[in-house]
C-alpha cells in the first residue's frame, strides 16, 4: 500500500469517526430535548398526533402553573431535598474524612482491624440492607421524619476508604512542621490537612451530593407522608400512582435537574477526578 | 484481649496518648456505622428466625422457616432470573459502548472535552427523572411517543413497550434506559485508564510493525486496561443487582407492579415493606441476597485476580 493511500484512509476513518460520535452524541442529547420540549409545551402539543419537534410556543407559563398548583407538592420536596443533600454532603464529609485520617495517620494497634471492620461493609451493598435499616428506623420512630432520611445514610464507608487512600499519599512534611510548632492532632488536622487537600473534599463532595440528589429507594421507604417527600419521590409518585398533567411533570423534572446540571457545568473537573479517583481502587 | 506482639507489656503516656486520638477522629463514624450498618445487619438476622409480620419485636420462633418459605418462593427464583437476564444484557452493552466511547474520544484531536461532557452528562440525571422521560414520551406506547413516531415514519406498527409481555419489549426500556445514564461514568473509568498507558509501549508496537487500529488495541490497549475493566465488570454487576428505580418507575402503575420483570430489590420491597410487611420473610430474603452477593465479588475478585497491577 502507498503512503498517500495510508493517509488517506486514516483520514477517511477519523472523518467516520467523527460522524459517529455526533451522531451518539446528538442520540445522547435527546432525552434532555424531550423534557424540554414536553415541559415548555402545552397539553394538546405534547399529545397531539403528528411529531411537532419544538412546540408551537414556549409556554414559560408552564412553571407558574406548577407552582401554583396545590396537589403537586414540588416547592416542598424541592426543599426536602435540598435539606437533605446539603446535610448528607456535610456530615459524610465530616465524619468520613476525620476517620480516613485517623486510620492513616494516628498509630493504634488494632487500627488496622477497625480499617477492616469499616471495610467489610462495602461488601453488603447499601441497598440490600435497606429492609434492616427501615426496621432500625421505625423502631426509632423517625420514618418519614429528615432525622431518618439523613442520619443513617452519614456513615460512607466508601468514602472513608477515599479519604484514608488520599492521606496515606499525602506528604507527612507539613504535618510535621506542624508538630514541632507545638500543633496537637486535632489543629493540625483542622489548620494544616485539610486547607492542602480541598481538591478530595471536593471530588467526594460533589459525588455525595450527586448521590443524594438523586436517591430514591431510601427516601421512598422512608418519607411516606407527603410532607416528607424528596424530588425524586413525588416525581415517582405522579409517574407511577397519580396521574397529573404531561406539561407539569416534565417541567417539575427539568426544575428537578437543573441544581445538578449547575453542578456539572461549574465543577466537572472535581467530577471527573473524583470517578477517577473513586472508581477504581488505585 | 491479646496484644499483636508477643510481649504484654503497658502502654507507654505517648501511646495511650494516641489511642485516645485515633478514637477521637475515628469514633463518631465507627459509631455510625455500628449503629446503622451492624445493628441493623443482626437485628435483620434474628429477624428472619420469627414470624415478623407488621411488628419487628416478633415473639414466633419458627427456625429456619422463613429461609425455606423464601428459596421455594416461585417469585423469588423469579427475580433471581430476572437479574441474571438483566446482567446478561447490560453488563456487555455498557462495557462495549464505554470502552469504544472512551477510545474514539480519547483519539479526538479537537473537541474532546466537549464530547465528554455530553457524554457524561445524563450521569446528573436520576434514575426518576431518566424513567420519566422514557415512560412517558420515548416508549409511552402510544402515537405520539417518539419511539413509535419513528416507527410510524417507516410504515411499522406501534409497539406497546412496557405492557407487552410477547415479545418482551420491556427489556429494550429497561437496557437503554440504565445504558444511557451510566455509559458516561464508565467512559470515563476508561479515559482514565488509557491516559495511565505508557506511550513507549505504542511506541515499541510500532516499532515492531503492529499497525494502528484493531492489532495495537488487541495487543496492547485491551491488556494494558485489563484492571481498569475487571474494576468496570465488577461495579456494573453489582449495580445491576442492586437494579430498583428504574424497574419500579417504569413497570409499575396505579394498578401496582406487574408480575413480571421483578427483579431482586423490587421482590425486597414488596415482601417487606407491601401489604404484608412480612418483615421475616424480607429479612430472610435479604440475608440471602447479601450472601449471594458477598460470594460473587469474592469469586469475581478471585477470578480476575483482583489487585493485580495493571500490566505495564
Amino acid at each position: 500500500m502507498n503512503r498517500d493511500m495510508g493517509d488517506a484512509l486514516i483520514r477517511v476513518g477519523r472523518a467516520l469517526r467523527l460522524v459517529l460520535l455526533l451522531a451518539l452524541a446528538v442520540l445522547f442529547l435527546v432525552p434532555f430535548y424531550l423534557l424540554l420540549r414536553n415541559g415548555l409545551a402545552s397539553e394538546a402539543d405534547i399529545t397531539a398526533p403528528g411529531w411537532t419537534f419544538f412546540p408551537r410556543e414556549l409556554r414559560w407559563s408552564n412553571l407558574r402553573e406548577l407552582f401554583d398548583d396545590p396537589s403537586v407538592p414540588m416547592a416542598h420536596a424541592l426543599l426536602n431535598s435540598a435539606l437533605i443533600a446539603v446535610a448528607t454532603t456535610l456530615g459524610t464529609l465530616l465524619l468520613a474524612s476525620l476517620a480516613g485520617y485517623g486510620l492513616a495517620r494516628i498509630p493504634y494497634r488494632r487500627a488496622n482491624a477497625v480499617f477492616y471492620a469499616i471495610l467489610g461493609t462495602l461488601m453488603v451493598p447499601a441497598a440490600v440492607t435497606f429492609v434492616p435499616s427501615f426496621v432500625l428506623v421505625s423502631s426509632l420512630g423517625w420514618v418519614s421524619s429528615l432525622r431518618g432520611l439523613i442520619v443513617p445514610t452519614l456513615f460512607s464507608a466508601f468514602a472513608c476508604f477515599v479519604f484514608r487512600q488520599y492521606f496515606l499519599g499525602f506528604p507527612r512534611e507539613l504535618e510535621d512542621a506542624a508538630q514541632v510548632d507545638g500543633l496537637g492532632p486535632w489543629r493540625t488536622y483542622w489548620r494544616v490537612v485539610v486547607p492542602n487537600t480541598r481538591p478530595v473534599f471536593a471530588s467526594v463532595g460533589v459525588i455525595v451530593f450527586i448521590g443524594a440528589w438523586n436517591a430514591f429507594l431510601w427516601p421512598l421507604v422512608i418519607g411516606q407522608d407527603r410532607d416528607a417527600w424528596t424530588v425524586q419521590v413525588a416525581l415517582s409518585t405522579f409517574t407511577t400512582a397519580q396521574s397529573v398533567n404531561m406539561h407539569e411533570l416534565f417541567v417539575a423534572a427539568a426544575v428537578s435537574i437543573l441544581p445538578l446540571l449547575l453542578v456539572f457545568l461549574l465543577l466537572q473537573r472535581y467530577i471527573v477526578a473524583g470517578v477517577e479517583r473513586t472508581g477504581i481502587d488505585g | 484481649m491479646a496484644a499483636s506482639g508477643s510481649t504484654r507489656r503497658r502502654a507507654t503516656p505517648r501511646e495511650r496518648n494516641q489511642t485516645l486520638w485515633f478514637w477521637v477522629f475515628v469514633g463518631p463514624f465507627a459509631v455510625g456505622l455500628v449503629l446503622f450498618t451492624y445493628v441493623p445487619l443482626a437485628w435483620s438476622v434474628w429477624l428472619s428466625f420469627f414470624d415478623a409480620r407488621n411488628t419487628v419485636s416478633p415473639t414466633h420462633f419458627v427456625g429456619f422457616g422463613n429461609y425455606t418459605a423464601v428459596l421455594g418462593d416461585a417469585a423469588f427464583r423469579d427475580a433471581l432470573g430476572t437479574f441474571a437476564v438483566f446482567t446478561a444484557f447490560i453488563v456487555p452493552a455498557t462495557y462495549a459502548l464505554s470502552l469504544a466511547l472512551a477510545l474514539a474520544v480519547g483519539r479526538l484531536r479537537r473537541a474532546r472535552a466537549f464530547f465528554r461532557s455530553v457524554f457524561f452528562l445524563p450521569t446528573a440525571c436520576s434514575y426518576v427523572v431518566a424513567a420519566l422521560i422514557w415512560k412517558l414520551s420515548l416508549f409511552n406506547g402510544v402515537r405520539f411517543g417518539l419511539a413509535n413516531t419513528v416507527l410510524g415514519w417507516f410504515g411499522a406498527d406501534q409497539v406497546a413497550w412496557l405492557s407487552t409481555t410477547d415479545p418482551p419489549w420491556y427489556w429494550l426500556v429497561l437496557v437503554t434506559v440504565r445504558l444511557w445514564l451510566q455509559t458516561g461514568f464508565y467512559m470515563v473509568l476508561f479515559l482514565a485508564g488509557l491516559q495511565r498507558i505508557p506511550p513507549r509501549l505504542y511506541e515499541a508496537a510500532a516499532m515492531d510493525g503492529a499497525r494502528p487500529g484493531w492489532q495495537t488495541f488487541r495487543h496492547i490497549t485491551f491488556p494494558a486496561l485489563r484492571a481498569t475493566s475487571v474494576a468496570v465488570v465488577l461495579l456494573l454487576v453489582i449495580n445491576a443487582f442492586q437494579a430498583f428505580d428504574e424497574f419500579y418507575n417504569l413497570l409499575s402503575d396505579a394498578r401496582g407492579y406487574p408480575p413480571y420483570a421483578r427483579p431482586p430489590l423490587v421482590y425486597l420491597y414488596y415482601t417487606a415493606l407491601g401489604q404484608e410487611q412480612n418483615l421475616g420473610l424480607g429479612s430472610a430474603g435479604a440475608v440471602v441476597l447479601a450472601l449471594i452477593i458477598a460470594v460473587a465479588t469474592v469469586l469475581q475478585a478471585r477470578w480476575f485476580g483482583l489487585g493485580r497491577r495493571e500490566e505495564a
